[in-house]
């Protein structure tokens, strides 16, 4: 597979949300608005290059029987970096992830790279994939964020979208809206990929 | 040579079709529109009939989208159209009505493969949305008018949601509670489009119980355990907790009981399972009364049972005949 493919699979065609449907637990929790869902696109694709590199650099010298701990070391390492820094440099992100940051460590869609492709593949694809696919988290988590915020507050990144006469549907800023909007973009990005064939 | 066909029983069909029995439904409903319209005037004419020919075109609308036969001739539409404007305060706004009725068919029915699929009562499920969403529009209530059409309404609160304030700030009843026992049983008071009359409620009912379209299992088993555990509330504190009366005339529960638990889609099939998911009912609601943020409980109550009902199904299985119990008989 050509880098390029490699990387662009992440975005659509291997969609980690809309695709593989892993990492949920995140996409569902902190996109309440277009920032949070960014933000934690791109803390996520920080520790997903990183550990890929990490995996991919290390992979001769770990033994197969305690790999899975030697990954959730090295992410949980860089979990801790992404947290400090959040505090540090974007503190009202960082209170509005709060436990979900933290909780990168256990997110499926690392571990599933770092366990699929990174500990078998060279450093350069790991890196691209890494790359690839946490864009298309990013990208997925900003679009759920987006629609959750547009709807739910009648906002996008803060600013009034519609007049001020608009009610905002609060249900989709809440958990249940989480997985209605999660469901309706699933079936949109279905018929889609329908009409692609 | 002649052909033999076997089939098992039951040989006997009763003749009943999904269109006799949504219209019979219809039928039965007509009474409490009637009473709507007679305390609530245009207003409530104006729900009711934005709910239902919204209910209808996205019905059309979706079956189109998915390219699948549209049934709306089944007047299944209607029934939820109907039953999501009785369900809506008099003072609802037009779109927040029409949202009602695209979530009700959209989400709540056609999402889930169309009728006989959903999960959970489609008019239910908009009314649920819309009152998270909306709770300021969703509350305000109008004090009835019967047949004084253009006077401008009075806002006014449900006896319900008058106890709960009551209670929260006080501790206590309030003093007088308005109205009384006659007007809760007419439907003189402020409330949802439909709930109020609980005569024109069970009118319909009985017609519904004639035709052998409800049974008694939910109805009773719902209406009873709500009256007998709000009774031991009453009976421990009679200052605090309000009678079983006023539980049962106020709010939504004969709306609830009669025509929202008993919706054959998304409730239990066996007598038994009907009885579990009727007493379910009940409790969910007179806890979610007595202690719950919201005043009235009957819709989250019955949602929370329709997602309960594929297990009580799965453990209130009717033994099937002839088949020995294991361990049973020898």
């Amino acid at each position: 597979m050509s880098l390029v493919k490699g990387f662009t699979k992440g975005l659509w065609r291997e969609n980690a949300v809309f695709r593989l449907l892993l990492g949920l637990c995140p996409a569902l929790a902190v996109t309440t608005s277009a920032v949070n869902g960014l933000g934690m696109g791109f803390a996520t694709t920080f520790v997903l290059v990183c550990s890929n590199i990490v995996v991919a650099s290390l992979r001769k010298v770990i033994p197969a029987r305690v790999r899975i701990p030697s990954f959730i070391v090295i992410i949980a390492s860089f979990v801790t970096v992404v947290q400090l820094c959040m505090e540090a440099y974007f503190y009202d992100l960082h209170k509005a992830l709060g436990i979900f940051i933290p909780l990168i460590v256990v997110n499926c869609l690392i571990l599933g790279r770092a366990e699929a492709y990174a500990s078998r593949n060279p450093l350069l694809p790991s890196v691209i994939d890494g790359a690839g696919m946490g864009l298309g988290f990013t990208l997925a988590l900003f679009v759920l964020g987006s629609v959750r915020e547009l709807f739910g507050v009648g906002t996008l990144f803060g600013v009034a979208v519609f007049g001020a006469g608009y009610q905002p549907l609060i249900l989709l800023i809440l958990p249940p809206g989480a997985f209605i909007v999660m469901g309706l973009l699933l079936a949109g990005m279905n018929r889609i990929e329908e009409f692609r064939k | 040579m002649e052909q033999v066909y076997l089939s098992s029983s039951p040989h006997i069909h009763s003749g009943a079709s999904t269109p006799q029995i949504m219209r019979a439904v219809i039928y039965s409903l007509l009474p409490a529109c009637a009473a709507a319209i007679f305390f609530f005037g245009v207003p409530a004419l104006a729900v009711l009939l934005i709910a239902v020919l919204g209910c209808m075109a996205c019905e059309v609308v979706c079956q189109r989208l998915m390219k699948q036969p549209v049934t709306l001739n089944d007047g299944s539409a209607v029934v939820t159209g109907i039953l999501l404007g009785l369900n809506l305060p008099p003072t609802s706004p037009w779109w927040m009505t029409l949202l009602g009725a695209v979530i009700a068919i959209g989400i709540g029915k056609q999402i889930f493969g169309g009728l006989g699929y959903n999960l959970f009562n489609p008019a239910l499920v908009a009314r649920v949305v819309l009152l998270i969403s909306f709770p300021v529009q969703m509350t305000r209530w109008t004090a009835p008018t019967p047949l004084r059409y253009g006077v401008d309404a009075v806002t006014a609160a449900t006896p319900l949601g008058e106890w709960k304030t009551a209670v929260m700030l006080t501790g206590r009843l309030p003093e007088g509670l308005q109205g009384g026992t006659f007007s809760y049983l007419v439907g003189n008071m402020p409330g949802c489009v439909g709930e109020v009359s609980a005569l024109a409620l069970l009118g319909g009912a009985i017609y519904l119980f004639r035709r052998k379209i409800l049974t008694w299992h939910i109805p009773l088993s719902y209406v009873a355990s709500v009256m007998i555990l709000s009774g031991l509330f009453w009976l421990v504190d009679p200052g605090k907790y309000p009678d079983p009366l006023f539980h049962l005339l106020t709010g939504g529960l004969i709306l609830g009981a009669f025509f929202m638990a008993t919706d054959m889609v998304t409730t239990p099939v066996s007598p038994g399972g009907m009885i579990l998911f009727g007493v379910g009912c009940g409790v969910l609601t007179v806890i979610i009364r007595l202690f719950g943020g919201y005043p009235e409980g009957v819709s989250f109550a019955i949602l929370l049972m329709n997602a309960a009902t594929p297990l009580i199904d799965r453990y209130m299985r009717p033994r099937t005949f002839g088949v020995v119990r294991q361990g049973g008989a020898r």
